[in-house]
């Protein structure tokens, strides 16, 4: 049973709005604690303006069920807050704060998250008034005085190249007190810009909501979309597009494992992985002509096929990529020098991680066993079983550890698709949305689960899209390993979770 | 004799930048890369003191007086400096105390000009450098010190002359300990694997690249050059402990030992190929374990 107020729904399918069933927020707050006491967590929180009032949806992921669950209320400007008795909420209510110019009363630390106007005029969580310029992290930041406590400010521009994002670390000496992470300077309004596009065009958006993850997010948008419209793409498209995320999952994490060598001034290591990871991008684009997989998935199916000749093409390179990779990590494994960096350092306990709702590599290195393609299988994943690496330590070791096992187990996956493709057409064509339906489509991307919630209205026009990348549940997570660690070991835990900042900013 | 000695601290003016060449093909060798070509550092210095450089508002005149006296006192010690059994210029008794002063002192001001800029990242550079030199310093001190007891000599050019007479054929352990002291000391002061990572661009873990942050055009080429000429006086005394070649003509020694300071930059090269950096909180106990050595060395020898 979902429970009195909950509606019930499997990964990739739709229900009518109907039959989400209304409660109060309170009484939905206590069913969601519940259902998080007994090993449920927050998929999504996403608002909807209905009159003057904001309707409150919430996913829960239930993987003793295989199930998600899904709630509803309304609330007024002011409601209590979920975060102190579920942290896991706070992200998400910072957001609806901002987004809605509702206020979640009691909540610890509301502030803005990307910095944008209210999507309703006339409601400011902040009371900012309209002409008011809103600036990127320019907001309050916790701050611990105290004589020899000193402040270092990092970012938004970087020494290297990489995405901006502000970090402020409170220390005492190389001794980190409190790290807090300012994001928001990538914020391009894409969930706005998925409600208002044309539907040829939406595909786009979804390809860039974070480059690294474009098969992951294009995916969980097209199952989206064919679940609302009640739409399937064949098996071999299926296939295909499984074989485009493991693909994207093994050049992501070697290519990580060979950053997380390099943050360490492991040479060897991190000159190889860089090579390899290149090509394992080349074997996507053996797939698609892209190396990120751009172009291939599509509503109702993918659209290139892999002809037998390119298939054992692309299974011949990927087994001559994986004795170099097994070469590079075995010596990187082996290295004391290495693994006393790795082992001890941006800890992150089961609990904590259980608290904070982590989810992905970061979640499963701190031994909880979280991941979609096991706990809510869709696509191919329904008949291809893939055992869930963890580890328990909590971690860089941890991290690095679980993404070695990943890659061994992805390619094994990948092989085994390569050597059975099911015969079949590419794409069925994908029927318009249906008026009034949820849908939600849960993908395990390299970095965690990207979870798409999309809602229409009675018409069958998008009312509400929102896209919740693992970087968001995760983002507090890296804070929190910084605690009572050195300041000199922040770009190593920084690099074991790589987070999307442009998946957070959206 | 004097020729010698004075084409040495030539030799070591000109060849001190071509030892991070060594350091980086060796590194490139080691991950199957081409690399950099190998007089890359001659350029960059090059470049950057052809360049025009930006002040921050907050930088005060001891910001372009550090990278100038690092520099300096480099040059000065060159002069103290043996090359194997080739004499220095200037020697005299306790020379050695003055070149780990000269050292010091370009420490201290490129220090200062480091804190002189008011950034956080200088500051938190700064604070390492001075923290990890305080250890490195006294196992350097000792390091040099059981080298002058075993010998009996008062000048460094005296001691390093006379180490393979009278240090490594009789009490070969002590020898040992000193050069692993001085090697030990030679990557922490350079800022080398597993030390610090010259290559990083994280500037929360560097040592001694993020003091040096907001030094640009001419004044950061002289703190490379400074760099190099730091590299150059360790790497040129740890060869001249480790080349057994005194025969007599101050010439050979010379070129011998310059061969062995090219051959102490290679290996270096190779540790950094081989192993990841250390923890931070780690470097001490790495540099008291120098100390340690150093010590030994002392009272191993009679």
């Amino acid at each position: 049973m979902a429970g009195v107020s909950l509606a019930e729904l499997h990964n990739g399918f739709s229900l009518p709005s109907s039959e989400v069933p209304r409660c109060g927020w309170d009484e939905l707050c206590t069913e969601i604690c519940t259902h998080i006491g007994s090993g449920a967590r927050l998929a999504a929180l996403a608002g909807r303006p209905v009159n003057d009032r904001l309707e409150v949806l919430v996913v829960l992921v239930r993987p003793e069920h295989g199930t998600l669950a899904l709630g509803r209320a309304e609330v007024g400007a002011r409601f209590a807050s979920l975060t102190p008795a579920c942290p896991a909420a706070h992200m998400f209510e910072r957001e609806l704060a901002e987004q809605w110019g509702v206020v979640p009363d009691g909540h610890p630390w509301l502030k803005p998250v990307r910095f944008h106007r209210s999507y309703r005029p006339g409601h400011d969580a902040w009371s900012r008034a309209v002409d008011d310029s809103i600036l990127p992290c320019v907001t309050d930041f916790f701050r611990v005085d105290g004589e020899e406590v000193h402040e270092v400010a990092v970012g938004p521009v970087h020494a290297g190249v990489i995405e901006p994002g502000h970090f402020r670390f409170q220390c005492h000496g190389e001794h980190v007190l409190h790290l807090e992470i300012a994001l928001g300077y990538q914020h391009r309004g894409v969930e706005r810009a998925l409600l208002a596009a044309d539907p040829r065009r939406a595909i786009h958006l979804a390809e860039t909501l974070a480059g690294d993850s474009t098969v992951a997010h294009t995916t969980a948008h097209c199952v989206a979309l064919e679940a609302l419209g009640a739409g399937q793409a064949p098996p071999r498209a299926e296939a295909i597009r499984a074989i485009a995320l493991e693909l994207e999952r093994l050049a992501n994490h070697v290519g990580d494992l060979g950053a997380l060598a390099g943050d360490v001034g492991f040479l060897p290591t991190q000159s190889f992985c860089g090579r390899l990871r290149g090509d394992l991008l080349n074997l996507t684009a053996l797939v698609c002509g892209n190396r990120f997989g751009r172009n291939l998935v599509r509503p109702g199916g993918v659209a290139f096929d892999l002809e037998p000749e390119r298939a054992s093409e692309l299974g011949a390179r990927l087994q001559e990529i994986l004795q170099d990779v097994r070469g590079a990590l075995e010596l990187l494994f082996e290295s004391s020098s290495v693994l006393v960096r790795f082992e001890g350092t941006g800890s992150v306990s089961s609990s904590l991680a259980t608290e904070l709702g982590l989810v992905g590599v970061a979640a499963r290195a701190s031994g909880l066993e979280r991941d979609v393609r096991a706990e809510l299988p869709v696509g191919m994943y329904r008949f291809a079983q893939v055992p869930v690496s963890t580890w328990h330590t909590g971690d860089v070791f941890a991290r690095a550890w679980v993404r070695w096992l990943e890659v061994q187990r992805s390619a094994v996956l990948v092989s085994d698709l390569l050597a059975a493709l099911p015969t079949g057409g590419l794409a069925t064509r994908c029927p318009a949305p249906r008026g009034d339906r949820i849908a939600v489509a849960m993908v395990e991307g390299w970095r965690g689960e990207v979870c798409h919630l999309v809602q229409t209205d009675p018409g069958g026009r998008i009312a509400t899209y929102k896209v919740v990348d693992p970087s968001f549940h995760n983002w507090m997570g890296l804070a929190m390993a910084l605690r009572n660690q050195q300041i000199s070991d922040f770009p190593l835990c920084n690099k074991s979770f790589n987070l999307s900042y442009c998946g957070h900013d959206l | 004799m004097v020729s010698a000695s004075i084409v040495g601290v030539l030799a070591g003016l000109i060849l001190a930048p071509l030892l991070g060449g060594i350091i980086n093909r060796v590194k490139a060798l080691f991950a199957g890369r081409s690399g950099q070509p190998l007089l890359q550092p001659y350029r960059d210095i090059a470049k950057l003191l052809r360049k025009g450089a930006v002040f921050s508002t907050t930088t005060g005149e001891m910001f372009g007086v550090g990278p100038a006296i690092g520099v300096a006192a480099g040059v000065v010690g060159l002069t103290l400096l043996p090359l194997g059994g080739s004499r220095a210029p200037v020697a005299f008794s306790g020379d050695f105390l003055l070149l780990l002063g000269l050292l010091a002192l370009a420490r201290f001001c490129i220090v200062l000009a480091a804190l002189d800029t008011g950034s956080a990242f200088e500051g938190m550079g700064a604070s390492r450098e001075v923290a990890f030199s305080a250890l490195a310093e006294p196992a350097m001190l000792l390091a040099v010190g059981a080298l002058v007891r075993a010998t009996d000599a008062q000048s460094l050019s005296a001691a390093v002359g006379a180490v393979w007479k009278q240090v490594w054929q009789p009490s070969m352990p002590a020898a040992v300990l000193v050069a692993a002291a001085l090697a030990v000391v030679l990557l922490c002061e350079n800022a080398r694997i597993p030390f610090d990572d010259p290559n990083t661009h994280l500037e929360l873990t560097m040592i001694h690249e993020v003091m040096v942050l907001d030094h640009s055009g001419p004044d950061f080429g002289l703190v490379l050059y400074g760099g190099a000429l730091k590299l150059w006086i360790f790497s040129a005394l740890l060869a001249g402990v480790l080349v057994p070649v005194r025969c007599g003509s101050p010439w050979l020694d010379a070129v011998a030992t310059v061969i062995g300071t090219f051959c102490v930059a290679a290996g270096g090269g190779a540790v950094e190929s081989t192993m990841a950096r250390l923890r931070l909180v780690r470097v001490p106990q790495l540099l008291v374990g120098a100390a340690v050595m150093a010590a030994l060395a002392v009272l191993l020898v009679r």
